[in-house]
C-alpha cells in the first residue's frame, strides 16, 4: 500500500516537472511570434535599440501604416484572400464528392483510382513549375481569366495540388458513417442525392475542417507558384511575393517587414486556432484510418 | 503535398466491407461525383508531369519557348550535361545533408514533445499544441523573415543577447557569413515550422494506443523510459513511417526558405537547394530542359523513397 501511495506521489511530481518543461518549450516555440508582433508595434527607435526590451511601453501602429500604405499592399492582401478563400471552398466541394463515390459506390477500377490517389500525394509539385508555367501560358490563349498573371492560375493549381489529400482524407470520414444510416434513410424514401447532401455532408463537418486547413494554408503560404505565374501584371500579385518586392532585409525596415509578416500570418493563425481542436481529432482519425 | 493519410490500408478493405450491396447506376453516379476532380487531376497534375518528361528531352531555350525556333528532340542529353556538371553533384550533396538534418530534427523535436505531450494534464498540452500551431501556422515567408531578423548581425536579439551575456565577440557576428552557418539558420527555420507536423501526427499515434497496454507495462514496473523504448516507439512505428516520409517530401524540396532567407541560393549559389537550383536553371537562365531534366531527377529521387514506403505498408496490410 505505501509504495502505491509513494509511487503516485512520486508521479505527481514528476507530472509537474514534465508540465513546466513543457510550458518552458511552448514558449521558446512561441518566442518568433511574440517577438515579431512587439516588433511591429516598436517604435522605430526601439527597434534599433543597442539593447532592446522584450516589451515596449510606447506601442504604434506607424509600422502598420507604413506597410498599408505602401503600394497597394491592401490589394495584394485580398488577392491572397480570394485565392485561398476559392481553393478552399472548390477543393471541399470536389474532394467531398469523389469521397462520397470513392467509399459508397460500387464500380470497377476503384481499387486502381485510390492507389492513383496515393501517388498523386507524392508528386512533388514544385517540380511541375516549368510545365505548369507553359501549361497556363496555352490555357491564358483561350481562357484569359486562367492564363499567367492572373489569380485563375494559382486558383487551378493549389485546387488540383490539395485534392489528392483532401479526397484521401475525406474517404476516411465518410466511410466511417455507417451504412446502415444509409439503409434507414433509402427506407425512409430519402433519394440518394438527398442522403448524401442533407445526411452525409453534415456529418462529415469535422473532416472537411481539417481537410480545409491544408487546403487553405498551401494556396496563403505559396510564394513559388505566384513568382512563377504573376510575372508582369504586379497588381494581381499575392502576399508572399509581395513582400518580398517591397521590404528588403538590406533595407533594414525590420519594422515595417514585422508588420506585414504579422498581418500575412494574422489570418491563417486564427483559421488553425478556430479549427485547432478539429483538426487534431481529424488527423487522428486520419492516422487510424 | 501532404501524404498523412495513407493510414493502414486497412481503410479500403473496411470500406469494402461496409459498401452497401451494388445497386444500378452506381457506376454512371460514380463517374459523375468523379468527373470534377478528375478532370482537374488530369489536367494539371497527370498532363504536366508527362509535359515535364517531354521537356527535359528537347533543347527548350527562350527561343523555343518562345515559339521562335523549332523543337529539337536532344534524347537524354540534357541528363548527360547534367551528371557531368559537377555543380548539380555539389547541390545535390548538399540537398541531401540540408534536408537529412531538418528531417532528423523535426522527427526527433516533435516525437519528443508528443511522447511530453501524452504525460502532462489538458491544460499544458493546449499550451504546447497552440505554441506548436502557430509555428505551423505561420506562412513560410513570414518565418524566414523572423528567422532572419532574430539572427541579423545588426538589430538581432541573438546577437544583442549574446555580447550581454558576456560573448563579446559575438556583438557584430555575421550567421550568413559562411555557407553552413546560412544552411543552420535556414533549417532552424524549417524545423520549427515542420516538426509541428510530426508532433500531432506521433500525438494522435500514441492516443491510439490501448490504455490497457500501457497499464500492464507499468503492473509489471517498467520505468517510463523503458516503456517509451520497449512499447511506446514500437507500436508508433507505423506513424513515425508515416512522419518520416512525408519529412523527406517537404524538406527535399524546400523552395521558399532557401530564395527568401539566402537571397535565391546565397552568394555564388553556394546555398542553392536543388529545388531552387531547377528553378534558377529554367527561369533565370531559361534553359528550360535542364531545369525540367533537374525536376525529372528530384520526383525520381522522392518517389523512390516513397515507393519504398508504400511497399511496406503494402507487405505489412497484404493489400493496395
Amino acid at each position: 500500500m505505501s509504495t502505491l501511495v509513494r509511487t503516485r506521489k512520486r508521479r505527481h511530481h514528476g507530472r509537474t516537472v514534465a508540465e513546466i518543461v513543457t510550458v518552458v518549450i511552448a514558449a521558446v516555440i512561441a518566442f518568433p511570434l511574440y517577438w515579431m508582433v512587439l516588433t511591429a508595434l516598436k517604435p522605430a527607435g526601439e527597434i534599433q535599440s543597442a539593447s532592446p526590451a522584450p516589451w515596449t511601453l510606447a506601442p504604434t501602429f506607424d509600422s502598420f501604416r507604413r506597410v498599408l500604405t505602401v503600394s497597394g499592399f491592401g490589394g495584394y492582401f485580398l488577392n491572397s484572400v480570394l485565392v485561398a478563400v476559392v481553393v478552399v471552398a472548390l477543393s471541399l466541394l470536389l474532394s467531398f464528392l469523389s469521397a462520397v463515390a470513392l467509399t459508397r459506390f460500387r464500380f470497377r477500377g476503384r481499387t486502381v483510382l485510390l492507389v492513383m490517389l496515393l501517388v498523386a500525394q507524392m508528386v512533388p509539385v514544385e517540380a511541375l513549375t516549368i510545365p505548369l508555367f507553359f501549361l497556363m501560358r496555352s490555357i491564358g490563349g483561350a481562357v484569359p481569366a486562367f492564363g499567367l498573371n492572373q489569380l485563375g492560375s494559382l486558383v487551378l493549381v493549389h485546387l488540383a495540388f490539395s485534392l489528392p489529400f483532401a479526397i484521401w482524407m475525406l474517404r476516411g470520414f465518410v466511410a466511417a458513417v455507417p451504412v446502415e444510416l444509409e439503409e434507414a434513410a433509402t427506407v425512409d424514401g430519402a433519394s440518394r442525392f438527398r442522403f448524401v447532401w442533407q445526411i452525409l455532408f453534415p456529418l462529415v463537418a469535422p473532416g472537411l475542417v481539417a481537410t480545409s486547413v491544408l487546403a487553405f494554408i498551401h494556396a496563403w503560404n505559396d510564394f513559388l507558384f505566384a513568382k512563377t505565374f504573376i510575372i508582369s501584371q504586379t497588381e494581381n500579385q499575392t502576399l508572399p511575393q509581395a513582400m518580398l518586392v517591397f521590404f528588403k532585409p538590406e533595407e533594414n525596415d525590420w519594422g515595417a517587414i514585422m508588420a506585414s509578416s504579422t498581418l500575412m500570418t494574422i489570418p491563417v493563425l486564427i483559421f488553425f486556432v478556430l479549427v485547432q481542436r478539429k483538426l487534431v481529432s481529424g488527423m487522428a482519425g486520419a492516422v487510424k484510418g | 503535398m501532404a501524404l498523412l493519410a495513407p493510414s493502414k490500408p486497412s481503410t479500403s478493405d473496411h470500406g469494402r466491407r461496409r459498401a452497401r450491396p451494388s445497386r444500378r447506376g452506381d457506376g454512371r453516379a460514380a463517374a459523375l461525383y468523379l468527373a470534377p476532380a478528375a478532370i482537374l487531376l488530369l489536367g494539371v497534375l497527370a498532363y504536366p508531369i508527362y509535359q515535364l518528361v517531354l521537356i527535359s528531352v528537347y533543347d527548350y531555350g527562350q527561343a523555343e519557348a518562345a515559339g521562335a525556333a523549332p523543337l529539337v528532340f536532344i534524347g537524354l542529353h540534357n541528363y548527360t550535361d547534367l551528371l557531368a556538371n559537377s555543380a548539380f553533384w555539389t547541390v545535390l550533396a548538399k540537398t541531401i545533408g540540408f534536408a537529412a538534418v531538418c528531417v532528423i530534427g523535426s522527427l526527433v523535436l516533435g516525437t519528443v514533445l508528443a511522447m511530453l505531450a501524452s504525460r502532462v494534464r489538458p491544460w499544458a498540452r493546449t499550451v504546447l499544441f497552440l505554441a506548436a500551431l502557430g509555428a505551423w501556422a505561420t506562412p513560410a515567408v513570414a518565418g524566414s523573415y523572423i528567422w532572419l531578423f532574430l539572427f541579423d548581425a545588426d538589430f538581432g536579439l541573438v546577437n544583442k543577447v549574446l555580447s550581454g551575456i558576456g560573448f563579446t565577440a559575438m556583438e557584430q557576428h555575421s550567421w550568413t557569413y559562411d555557407t553552413y552557418g546560412t544552411f543552420g539558420l535556414v533549417a532552424l527555420e524549417v524545423i520549427w515550422c515542420s516538426f509541428p507536423f510530426v508532433l500531432v501526427t506521433m500525438y494522435a499515434g500514441i492516443k491510439a494506443i490501448p490504455e490497457e497496454v500501457l497499464e500492464a507495462a507499468s503492473l509489471d514496473g517498467a520505468s517510463t523510459p523503458r516503456t517509451a523504448t520497449a512499447i511506446v516507439l514500437p507500436m508508433l512505428r507505423p506513424v513515425l513511417m508515416i512522419a518520416t516520409v512525408q519529412s523527406i517530401i517537404w524538406d527535399f524540396k524546400v523552395f521558399t526558405q532557401i530564395y527568401v532567407m539566402t537571397n535565391g541560393g546565397g552568394l555564388a549559389g553556394r546555398n542553392l537547394v536543388l529545388n531552387v537550383y531547377a528553378y534558377q536553371q529554367a527561369f533565370a537562365g531559361s534553359q528550360y530542359g535542364l531545369g525540367a531534366a533537374i525536376g525529372v531527377v528530384m520526383t525520381l529521387i522522392l518517389m523512390s523513397i516513397t515507393g519504398l514506403y508504400v511497399r511496406s505498408q503494402k507487405r505489412e496490410a497484404g493489400l493496395v
